[in-house]
């Protein structure tokens, strides 16, 4: 007896995004970076369109961070002090993007300046051929500083800004838009603000083929079922034909992971927590993996070995599979 | 899925003869529908509807137990493909495999720390469902003695129905409580052999296809034969194929209530060529509807995010983890001794109260009722804020606790200390680190040096 496999009509779709322009596009980016389109939940081949697979954002800073782990020190530690070189290192460990987070202060501890976050990013942008976003450090007034600089000195070039809060989205959504870059709109892993932080981009004239979603989540056992939730919900409704959820979706797994303790800290732990590096691993690939399946098409990440493993993970879910 | 009241109306004798206690027997199939009230109330009822109905109740996914002395690892009664809708009940059971071509020495090795293995998450423990017993040549018998002989954790065997005939006489032997293995696998060739097992042993059974329609036919022989306890393998070696078998089996099962097709799932990403791909297959496996899941490594930097990942995506979305509001003590802490102030999610209490214990220094901790939310989101939504940390402050007496009027604000919330200075006067609001893992520094290095 033939079994009808069950599949489900959506009347909506993923919307597209293109990030980093070539120089035929008035960019300098040797290629750009297309995420979203799909036409179904997360890697149903069988049922809709996934015309673009998720990519991995390696996230670099501007100088060496105070607050890394020890693990990926080890790995960047000889180019932190560069930019340039850290994206290039990025690139040759897979990036498919590149994500330069600004910092609050220099290394004396005085306050970042437009300066230095413009010569950090042109180094960035000579060394690496790959798109590129550019957050700042996260603090509005040193934000709208930096980002508009950097906003300016990189026209043309397609960049994602951020970090776009419902606190602080006009001064960077107006550089964006002005520039031809796209923003990030983050907000605290609830599906109500998410969309209503589009809708404000949105209303100040961005086109919403330049606004990505950052739902935000929490790491591994620190919250993450909820980044997951509200990112299926999100998708759901965006296939569901709500136009304000549609946009492509931007998650920070990296971050996240390498900020709690089972990756920061190898020593004094509980023996059942196991080896320090493997369990770090572990930890940013098992998050960055749990997000791509709810739904993330940009999922930034820190260490070269997850992000290795997670793009096998990638290329795996993006062959096609028809249930018989 | 159950049926509405007018479907079931159409099964009852329709004389309206109120002996079920009823005005008529709509008003009662009402009742039905709502489970207000039990089908054997009414007298008349046919054997035929009483079928009709009963199927109809009994859930979409058959729950599956397989145990062992107190141990449990159950599967199905899931009703949702997204947790959000409801929640996802029954949390997939863990299973390091080992070989019948081991010799029992290597059984032992891989099989006795995987079993015994324990991690504690949030203050729950989490380990490891049992041992997975696969024949590949050797003496499939003495394997299993081998396993019994250190683990008492609930079993799957993996082996052709006369090595599973002898293996299961010999767990009887054996004699321990409960011990009910899930076998493996019934086939188009085996299947009435494995039907036989299952019922003289009373254990659930494995069918195996590689097509749907494969799967089906052995779940309706088996149902014939009298099983009802099946745990479906789709033949799936890839995340590709895993993710679109597991979401069309919860489909046909939740959404089309299709029944040759409404049992839980077991994984194998033990068979995987590599690691990593076990590894991935594992957390496919735990997203994505599985109930079983069979590896073949265990390392405790593995258990440990895969254990984490389950409890995470199983945790009841209406319910989120919480920890009773209150002023909790460290190190026998005195009146000189700092307060620091965090949420009653239970994850940022887990994580704080970690860091503060560790640190060994005495200490107060306030968790405020912020209805069981993290910091940055209870913040957000305006339910930790000065207002209700002034509230817990006073409700759970703090001032009669310290004479030093410390309070040490999470970092995250740095924007509340001018408020919470003007609900708390007389007080020293200071603001800690953003992150739990600083906070011993902080302790040592602010605190005490004050
Ligand atoms: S007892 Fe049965 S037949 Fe009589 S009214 Fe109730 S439902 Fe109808």
């Amino acid at each position: 007896m033939p079994i009808e496999i069950p599949k489900q009509k959506w009347s909506g779709a993923v919307r597209e995004a293109v990030i980093g322009a070539t120089p035929e596009e008035g960019g300098t980016r040797k290629k750009k970076v297309i995420v979203g389109g799909q036409t179904t939940m997360p890697f149903l081949h069988f049922e809709g369109e996934v015309p673009h697979p998720p990519v991995i954002a390696i996230e670099i800073k501007d100088r060496k961070p105070d607050d890394w782990s020890p693990l990926l020190m080890e790995v960047w530690g000889d180019v932190a002090d560069d930019p340039g070189a850290w994206a290039k290192k990025a690139e040759e460990n897979g990036a498919d993007l590149l994500l330069l987070t600004l910092s609050l202060t220099d290394a004396d501890g005085n306050p970042n300046t437009p300066e230095r976050a413009v010569e950090a990013v042109k180094k960035v942008l000579e060394a690496s051929g790959l798109p590129l976003m550019v957050f700042g450090p996260g603090q509005a007034d040193l934000d709208n500083e930096l980002i508009v600089a950097v906003s300016d000195a990189a026209k043309g070039e397609r960049l994602v800004l951020g970090i776009c809060e419902e606190q602080n989205y006009r001064t960077i959504t107006a550089t964006a838009m002005a520039n031809d870059h796209l923003v990030s709109s983050r907000t605290a892993m609830d599906v109500n603000l998410a969309k209503q932080l589009v809708i404000l981009i949105h209303d100040m004239g961005m086109p919403l083929d330049r606004i990505l979603i950052d739902p935000t989540t929490g790491a591994l056992g620190y919250g993450i079922e909820y980044g997951y939730s509200v990112m299926e919900r999100l998708r759901l409704a965006a296939l569901q034909g709500d136009t304000m959820t549609q946009g492509p979706m931007l998650i920070t797994p990296g971050e996240e992971a390498w900020r709690v303790k089972e990756s920061k800290v190898g020593e004094g732990v509980p023996e059942a927590w196991g080896d320090w590096k493997e369990r770090a691993i572990n930890w940013e690939v098992t998050t960055a993996t749990a997000l791509i399946y709810s739904g993330a098409d940009i999922v930034i990440m820190r260490h070269p070995e997850s992000v290795a493993r997670v793009h096998a993970v990638i290329q795996d879910l993006m062959t096609a599979v028809e249930p018989a | 899925m159950a049926l509405t009241g007018i479907q079931i109306y159409k099964l009852l004798p329709k004389t309206n003869c109120k002996e079920c206690g009823f005005p008529t027997c709509l008003a009662f199939a009402m009742k039905l529908a709502a489970k207000q009230a039990e089908l054997s109330a009414c007298p008349y009822v046919s054997e035929e509807a009483k079928a009709k109905l009963e199927a109809a109740s009994a859930p979409p996914i058959r729950l599956v137990t397989v145990s062992a002395d107190g141990h449990e690892a159950k599967a199905g009664n899931e009703v949702v493909l997204y947790r959000h809708e409801k929640t996802f009940y029954n949390k997939p059971g863990l299973f390091l495999r080992v070989y019948d071509d081991m010799s029992a020495d290597e059984i032992q090795a891989k099989a006795k720390p995987a079993s015994e293995y324990v991690v504690e998450y949030v203050g729950i423990e989490l380990d490891m469902a049992g041992t997975a017993i696969q024949a590949r040549g050797g003496d499939f018998v003495a394997a299993v003695e081998a396993v019994r002989a250190v683990s008492d954790k609930p079993l799957i065997l993996i082996a052709d129905p006369d090595a599973l005939d002898a293996a299961l006489a010999k767990l009887q032997e054996i004699g321990i409580e409960n011990d009910r293995p899930l076998i493996c696998a019934a086939d188009a060739d085996n299947w009435q052999a494995m039907a036989e097992l299952g019922k003289k042993y009373n254990v659930p059974v494995t069918v195996k296809a590689d097509t749907l329609e494969g799967l089906a036919d052995l779940t309706e022989k088996l149902k014939e034969a009298g099983l009802q306890d099946i745990v479906l393998d789709p033949g799936v070696r890839n995340l590709s194929d895993s993710l679109t078998m597991y979401t069309v089996l919860r489909r046909l099962a939740i959404k089309s209530l299709y029944r040759p097709l409404g049992f839980p799932i077991i994984a194998f990403p033990g068979d995987a060529e590599d690691e990593d791909k076990e590894y991935a297959l594992a957390t496919m496996a735990i997203a994505k509807y599985a109930g079983f899941v069979v590896l073949d490594r265990f390392t405790p930097a593995r258990a440990y995010p895969l254990l984490v990942l389950r409890e995470n995506i199983y945790t009841d979305p209406q319910k989120p983890i919480q920890v009773l509001p209150g002023l909790y003590e460290f190190h026998n802490p005195g009146p000189e001794d700092p307060v620091f102030v965090t949420t009653n999610f239970s994850i940022t209490y887990f994580s704080v109260a970690n860091e503060i214990d560790g640190s060994g220094m005495p200490a107060w901790l306030l968790i405020a009722d912020a209805e069981g939310m993290s910091v940055l989101t209870a913040w957000a939504a305006g339910k930790f804020d000065a207002d209700r940390i002034a509230k817990a402050v006073r409700e759970f007496k703090v001032e009669e606790k310290v004479s030093r009027k410390r309070i040490v604000l999470p970092g995250l919330v740095a924007v509340l200390s001018g408020e919470l200075e003007e609900e708390l006067p007389g007080w020293e609001v200071k603001v800690g680190p953003r992150e739990a893992v600083d906070l011993p520094s902080y302790m040592k290095n602010v605190l005490a040096a004050e």
